[in-house]
């Protein structure tokens, strides 16, 4: 593609904001067209579609900071009170929920990772007959709910006479992430140009030293996204967790329980610092990219 | 993300090299881990749908049998739930999907000039997973319940009956449902969009589409991986869910869905056959309805 | 509304005081423009010169900043793409990927509601010499066919104007050459108005009757091709449009048919009728094939200009000509393409040398002294270094 039609491309929507910036009239002819709802129906449109998604967010950050007894239903007043003592309620019943939510997490997105990004390689790399089983294999966990999931995993432990612990939430939360995880290492593997391998084998890398000289830190990013893929999508599973859980308590599963009775305001100190966290770690993150560009966009 | 996955999946790989005993090596422990915590629960599953109560045993005391009739009672007992699941899974998808196409495109398409904005607002779109599924879908609960601001309003302005209710009702559950799974359906329109090269919008036009037609020939058809792609992935886990329908968060006793019924039989009634039954019964009927649709939407490549 | 009707024969466009301005540059500036009913038209320049935007403008897909687009006379500016009586083959003929090659053909004629939308469309593939493959997807075929499909895709319509976004500039050479003489066929063949936007000086030259070159967002010289390349009126047309050696000088003096210009050491005279200014500051030229070389002075005549001595720098030979770089001080280097028909002379790097050339070879362009330099071609190193960033920003964009 030439640059001017890339330009005039990119460009071509601006054509109308462009005469309000010269402060000049158009002196050509008047012109009905764009003039229409479709300029500012989508902007505005989307506008609200995210003050849509963000009320629940707003509405449990603000409640953090609620003066409640027990139940944080009403408003009862301005306290930093919960943010401070998040764990001296219930006993820290709340605090325990999260840390065991984290080392599931944590240990789950390890293992998941590990196993994932190994499938990954093979499926690129490597030719075999079972190909497409599997593929199928990889697929069906995901296109599978997360109630059948965790029913027949916990069918299972009943069968075989295991006792539900942390271990069984594990070992549950690693089975659905491995597909997540081998998703999206495998789009980073098939996007590296195989020519580097074979510089780095051309120029005297042993296999072993081309896979972690060259291609491991090429996959590093793909990695790192499927890494926290899994833990969000461990850290935020109720529905499986339910089922394989027993007596522990995870950090949604202290929400479902106490939905009943009112949940007190520190869970909502907890989410919103969760929350918090990743907003500013994929902000950052798309920001520092940005900037790269942009660096890179002025070089020469 | 990985939601996008199902849109990417086209994504080629280079022609794989050579079979060889690193491959054996690298798929082993994770196939082995699926077919340990996938497959042979899914077996588990199937078995124990047939058991029958042990005779002279206690609750929750089952043995292996050939117990069929676990599958006609459930569906004579649990026939409102089936229906009730697909029919609020249906609507949510549709309801998502309604809700996304707009905001996907101008993200994908408008705001291809920006790039910083459209990762801005691709995080806005993923932020509700930052926060607890759970907790969201209380706020909502609350932000809506028969005391509240938004519910007192509309019923001080008579847009509301006075003895309406929000929260309890189907329309609730499937309120929920919607939203809790809109990323799961703006992400892979996303991906769509953001890949549909907009010349062949003009080229429509330049051969005489009203604008109109352009995006009924040519966007929508070429935005159909992302469509089906976001479809299943709302449907499926909307089908399955039992936090939006339960009496504690945005359901009420008319509204339990088959994940609900499932939940009560296997932790609370014991009753594992029957769970187990449903269990298959769900899987199997979205399995069908998947094939089906895919088949027909004509994306099998996208599998 | 779409136009219901074919056009019976292609109409005239008329671009009346067009200006494009984009947030941070302009375009295309005080653009006036008439294409004659039934002509090849070619547009000559190179990227970045708002060539493509004139096109999107007629084609509707871009709104003028300022002025008026005419159609067979009829004002067209305020209506949009679809409402116009103009199709594109678009430079990724944009072929949809969803459609089969016949429902590409067909669509346009669907879209006005013509009759047999699918016979014409048999008939449209048939004159590319495609029908066979009318039931393919857009992917199954190679780029020329492509090419082609995308070209029976406008013409089935019957536009009146047809506008070609450098439809050839993703074939090979031999594939380009073999298009441009179908292109050609089929544009006199149905007779409609053609405009063609190229960077390919010798594909606008072969194809179009009328050729305008255009820099900078405005028309530099409009007309003939042999017109445009024997008396080129500025420096930019005469180097984007084949090679030429230029001189800046004084003109010395004038006699009724000629001026003499001077040139360093050197005195050159130029045809009044061939100069477009006769006083002042001016600069010369001349072709390269036009200048034969010596090895000894040649006589001076009224016919003849000769500059020399020079030193031969540079010989390569590509078969039917040789090209030979001489460099004479006080003029820098002059290019001379000599035809091997083995009456030259026989010279070789550093070889003393002169050069000469027929006073009726030589031209006056309009610019005043310009810089003698060549035009920088696409492929020169900093152009490339350019793109090569532009791409990685772009990947880097994506990823």
């Amino acid at each position: 593609m030439s640059g001017e039609v890339q330009a005039a491309a990119v460009l071509g929507g601006l054509a109308e904001s462009e005469q309000t910036e010269s402060g000049r009239r158009p002196t050509g002819p008047v012109r009905p067209r764009r003039v229409g709802l479709g300029s500012w129906l989508l902007p505005a449109y989307t506008v609200i579609a995210f003050v849509f998604l963000l009320i629940p967010i707003a509405y449990t950050f603000v409640f953090s900071f609620n003066d409640s007894v027990k139940s944080n239903i009403a408003w009862r007043g301005f306290t930093f009170d919960k943010w401070l003592n998040v764990c001296n309620v219930e006993g820290g019943a709340v605090c325990e929920a999260f840390a065991n939510s984290v080392i599931i997490g944590v240990v789950s997105t390890i293992i998941a990772t590990t196993l994932g990004t190994m499938i990954a390689i093979a499926l690129v790399r490597y030719r075999f007959r079972a190909r497409s089983v599997i593929s199928l294999l990889l697929f069906l966990p995901m296109a599978t709910p997360e109630v059948v999931l965790g029913a027949g995993l916990a069918a299972q432990f009943l069968a075989v006479g295991v006792p539900k612990d942390m271990t069984t939430i594990i070992l549950a939360h690693t089975m659905f992430c491995i597909s997540f995880v081998v998703v999206t290492v495998k789009a980073r593997v098939s996007s590296l140009d195989p020519a580097l391998e074979e510089a780095g084998r051309d120029l005297y890398g042993s296999p072993a030293q081309v896979f972690w000289r060259v291609t491991f830190p090429l996959l590093t990013p793909g990695i790192v996204a499927a890494a926290l893929l899994s833990f969000a999508l461990s850290f935020d599973d109720f529905i499986i967790t339910n089922f394989n859980s027993g007596s522990v308590s995870t950090f949604p599963k202290y929400v479902y329980i106490s939905a009943s009775r009112g949940i007190p305001a520190e869970a909502n100190v907890i989410a919103s610092a969760v929350f918090l966290f990743a907003l500013v770690l994929v902000i950052g993150a798309q920001v520092s990219r940005a900037a790269r560009v942009k660096r890179l966009a002025k070089l020469g | 993300m990985a939601f996008a996955a199902f849109a990417t999946a086209e994504a080629q790989p280079q022609a794989p090299r050579k079979t060889s005993r690193i491959a054996l090596l690298l798929l082993l422990p994770g196939i082995l881990y699926l077919v340990l915590f996938f497959l042979t629960p899914l077996i588990s599953l199937l078995l124990t749908s047939l058991q029958a109560p042990l005779e002279f045993g206690d609750i929750g005391q089952y043995q292996y049998a050939f117990n069929w009739q676990n599958y006609v009672d459930v569906m004579t007992a649990y026939w409102p739930h089936i229906l009730r699941s697909f029919g609020y899974a249906l609507a949510a998808t549709v309801f998502a999907l309604a809700f996304s196409y707009p905001l996907a495109y101008f993200i994908g398409v408008k705001a291809r000039r920006w790039p910083l904005l459209q990762s801005l607002m691709l995080v806005l779109v993923i932020a509700p997973f930052f926060i607890s599924f759970l907790l969201r879908t209380l706020a909502w609960k609350q932000i809506l319940s028969d005391e509240s601001f938004v519910i007192t309003s509309l019923k001080a302005l008579s847009l509301l009956g006075p003895d309406a209710h929000f929260t309890g009702t189907p329309f609730a559950v499937i309120f929920g449902l919607t939203y809790n799974f809109i990323p799961f359906m703006t992400l892979p329109l996303y991906t769509a969009l953001e890949r549909l090269d907009l010349r062949y919008l003009e080229a429509g036009s330049d051969l005489y589409a009203h604008p109109f037609t352009v995006f009924r020939k040519i966007t929508i058809p070429l935005s159909m991986p992302g469509i089906v792609a976001g479809t299943l992935l709302t449907f499926i886990p909307a089908a399955g869910d039992y936090v939006n329908a339960s009496r504690d968060f945005l359901g009420g006793p008319d509204t339990q869905m088959m994940g609900n019924v499932i939940e009560a039989n296997f932790l609370v009634l014991l009753n594992y056959p029957a769970a187990a039954a449903l269990s298959i019964i769900l899987m199997a009927a979205i399995l069908v309805l998947v094939g089906i649709y895919v088949k027909r939407s004509g994306t099998e490549d996208l599998l | 509304m779409a136009v219901r009707e074919f056009a019976e024969r292609g109409a005239d466009l008329e671009l009346v005081g067009i200006q494009k301005r984009f947030p941070g540059f302009t375009a295309i500036q005080d653009l006036d423009l008439k294409i004659p009913a039934g002509s090849f038209f070619a547009l000559l320049g190179p990227s970045g010169c708002g060539k493509t935007t004139t096109l999107r403008l007629v084609a509707g897909l871009e709104e003028p900043t300022q002025g008026r687009i005419l159609i067979g006379g009829k004002d067209v500016t305020a209506t949009r793409s679809h409402e116009r009586p103009v199709n594109t083959v678009f430079q990724s003929y944009a072929l949809f990927p969803h459609m089969s090659i016949i429902e590409n053909v067909a669509f346009g004629l669907k879209r006005r509601r013509i009759g047999d939308p699918l016979v014409k469309a048999h008939e449209a593939l048939k004159l590319v010499e495609l029908d066979h493959l009318a039931q393919r997807r857009p992917q199954q075929l190679s780029g020329g066919q492509q090419q082609r499909v995308a070209l029976a895709r406008a013409i089935v319509n019957r536009p009146a104007l047809l506008l070609l976004d450098e439809p050839l500039g993703a074939l090979d050479l031999k594939l380009r050459r073999q298009m441009q003489l179908e292109l050609k066929t089929i544009q006199e063949e149905v007779g409609l108005t053609f405009l063609h936007v190229t960077h390919d000086q010798e594909e606008a030259m072969t194809m179009a009757d009328t050729v305008a070159v255009m820099n900078k967002g405005a028309i530099e010289q409009m007309g003939a091709p042999e017109e445009l390349y024997d008396l080129p009126k500025t420096a930019f047309v005469a180097n984007f449009l084949g090679q030429s050696n230029l001189f800046a000088g004084e003109v010395a003096g004038a006699t009724d048919t000629a001026i003499t210009v001077d040139v360093g050491t050197a005195r050159l005279i130029v045809p009044k009728a061939r100069a477009h200014r006769h006083n002042g500051a001016v600069t010369v030229g001349v072709r390269p094939e036009k200048v034969s070389l010596h090895t000894e002075r040649p006589v001076d005549s009224a016919e003849r200009n000769v500059v020399g001595p020079g030193r031969v720098l540079d010989v390569s030979f590509s078969g039917v000509s040789t090209q030979y770089m001489v460099d004479v001080p006080g003029h820098g280097t002059i290019l001379v393409f000599a035809q091997n028909t083995g009456s030259g002379p026989s010279v070789g790097v550093g070889d003393e040398v002169y050069t000469s050339w027929l006073v009726e070879h030589g031209f006056g362009l309009d610019d005043g002294a310009v810089e003698a330099q060549r035009f920088a071609p696409d492929d020169s190193t900093t152009s490339i270094a350019a793109q090569r960033r532009d791409d990685l920003v772009a990947e880097l964009e994506e990823g």
